[in-house]
């Protein structure tokens, strides 16, 4: 218990002293989970609208296996990552192996699933009525996506702070694919899973306070726009 | 209010793209291909002496050499302390993934990084058979040690390692009060050692491991060397450990244990460089790789491994292969890797 009273003493010491090597790594941390977490929204949440808007041919089995890489384990994610960007593998030449912008892209990846998942359960979610009352308005096509993001805008940002979470906990896939370079793709999570394996318990815990108070952060800017 | 809505979306879209096209800007250069060769004087550099360290030239401001080495050697701090040191000397930018042994000769079988730094001979000696690396050099060894509960139900204070792991052994399996052992269970070369012990106790492992688990007394945790000492000393159970991550868990306070077997040979660690083969590979970084093993192997840095975690620790956490051929030919070791600096 000592370690977790020492530890909130640590943070606060590393905060206020600004600890170059924290700031180095926090700011890391941040660039590629925010990046990461913008990249998947770009994508997912337009495919989400359509997928939740349109029927075609085997669009529920699509829909559980989106569900179904919620579970996705980000070891896993980090192995699969590691394989294609290998030297060896079919994306090696692109030099992303032990990179931050290689973790950035294993984030992606393993957020697709939940802000898909969740875009496309937040606009079902939606009033069917709502929809008829904007197709009979006259509503174009952008008109309309618009209009339904609007509409479930606080479950879709919902689903962006979900996909950010998990990126900025997660410690499997930026361990396999960045390999916690120090000064290059140290972030958070590996950094504490690296100083508990030294044995710099209370250190761990101060680099675990930081990182809630960061989520804490950008969840709570994230939430002012929410309910905007 | 819809217009608000618009207006701080875009806001919102506009400056995380920025912070995007940041990020990709910053992180370029992590993933940027090798430039052009060194210049001609990186030549006389590489000579028996002066080593790199004592040329202030910066001929390699704009390369990188990424290594793989072990959890124990890294976690220790030498290898940020010799790098720091090179990297102002030189301008390399050195990038260090700390991982398994086992992993770190994949990714030196994969040509994922240019040189791995490992500590398990006879892997090691697989990896160059099969052509995945060359120029091994040898820079420092210590000694493994077994260590346990201060009560020492086994009695295994003092014994020579291979008496002191068949006397866990018997007793273990016929069940003695409070006789336990966790193996680290995992391709580390740590782990590599206690099968080497069992071997040389005359058990192979491969066939008795799998009878083992199943008895009360044998405990594989699959885990690193910290969490592997935690277990045992939840447990009051022996175990195989480093000596570095030994005394830092020891002096932290973390672990309680005692160091009951710390001589023998069958002990010795030893650690080497060796170079990803670039006729595998031919984008490794082999100049600036074989610089920085010369300079691994030059006095002023076999010094400075002598006194390493004296302050800390009140003892060396390493020895300086320079001069310890002695100890370390019967492991196989040849003069050539102490001390022969690569051409």
């Amino acid at each position: 218990m000592n370690y977790i009273i020492e530890g909130i003493y640590q943070a606060f010491v590393l905060i206020i002293t600004l600890n170059p090597e924290v700031v180095d790594i926090t700011i890391r941390t941040l660039t590629i989970t925010l990046g990461a977490t913008l990249i998947a929204s770009v994508l997912c949440i337009p495919l989400g609208i359509y997928i939740a808007f349109n029927e075609f041919y085997g669009r529920k089995t699509l829909i559980s296996v989106i569900q179904t890489l919620y579970a996705l384990p980000t070891v896993v994610v980090g192995l699969v990552m590691y394989m294609i960007l290998s030297n060896n593998g079919p994306l090696g030449f692109l030099d992303l192996l032990f990179t931050s912008t290689g973790v950035m892209l294993g984030q992606v990846v393993l957020i697709l699933p939940i802000i898909t998942g969740l875009t496309i359960s937040a606009l079902s979610n939606l009033d069917s009525t709502i929809r008829d009352t904007i197709v009979s308005l006259g509503a174009t096509t952008g008109q309309f996506f618009t209009s339904m993001v609007l509409e479930a805008r606080f479950a879709i940002m919902s689903a962006v702070i979900m996909g950010f979470s998990r990126a900025i906990s997660e410690v499997g896939a930026a361990i396999m694919i960045g390999g916690n370079i120090k000064g290059h793709t140290r972030i958070l999570t590996t950094a504490i899973t690296l100083e508990t394996n030294i044995g710099n318990f209370s250190l761990s815990v101060a680099l675990g306070i930081i990182l809630l108070l960061i989520a804490l952060t950008v969840t709570m800017i994230v939430s002012r726009f929410q309910q905007s | 209010m819809e217009n608000k809505n618009f207006k701080v979306l875009a806001i919102f879209l506009l400056s995380a793209f920025v912070c995007v096209m940041l990020t990709a800007g910053c992180t370029g250069t992590d993933g940027s291909a090798q430039t052009a060769t060194p210049t001609a004087t990186a030549g006389q550099t590489v000579t028996a002496t002066p080593a790199p360290a004592e040329t202030a030239q910066k001929e390699y401001a704009d390369k990188e050499l990424l290594i793989a080495t072990t959890t124990s050697l890294y976690a220790t701090g030498l290898l940020d302390q010799l790098a720091g040191e090179f990297m102002n000397d030189t301008g390399v930018d050195i990038k260090i993934t700390a991982v398994g042994t086992g992993t770190a000769l994949e990714y030196g079988a994969n040509g994922d990084v240019d040189l791995i730094m490992v500590h398990d001979r006879a892997r090691e000696d697989a990896f160059i058979e099969d052509g995945s690396g060359t120029d091994r050099r040898v820079f420092g060894y210590n000694y493994f040690v077994i260590v346990g509960p201060e009560s020492d139900p086994a009695g295994i204070k003092g014994m020579a390692p291979t008496e002191a792991l068949e006397t866990i052994l018997a007793k273990g399996s016929e069940g003695a009060e409070g006789v336990k052992f966790v193996s680290r269970g995992d391709s580390s070369g740590t782990h590599g050692k206690e099968k080497a012990l069992w071997s040389v106790a005359g058990y192979d492992y491969a066939e008795y491991e799998p009878v083992w688990v199943k008895e009360d007394w044998y405990v594989e945790a699959g885990t690193g060397m910290g969490g592997t000492l935690t277990m045992a000393d939840q447990m009051d159970a022996y175990t195989l450990s480093d000596i570095g991550t030994y005394l830092k868990y020891q002096g932290d306070g973390t672990v309680n244990l005692a160091e009951l077997v710390n001589e023998g040979d069958d002990l010795i660690n030893i650690y080497g460089a060796i170079l990803v083969n670039p006729e595998k590979y031919p984008d490794t970084n082999v100049e600036v790789g074989k610089d920085w093993v010369n300079y691994l192997i030059t006095d002023g840095v076999q010094d400075e491994i002598k006194v390493f975690g004296v302050s800390d620790y009140g003892q060396p956490l390493f020895f300086p292969a320079m001069g310890a051929f002695d100890v370390l030919s019967s492991s196989g070791v040849t003069q050539d890797e102490i001390s022969a600096p690569l051409a």
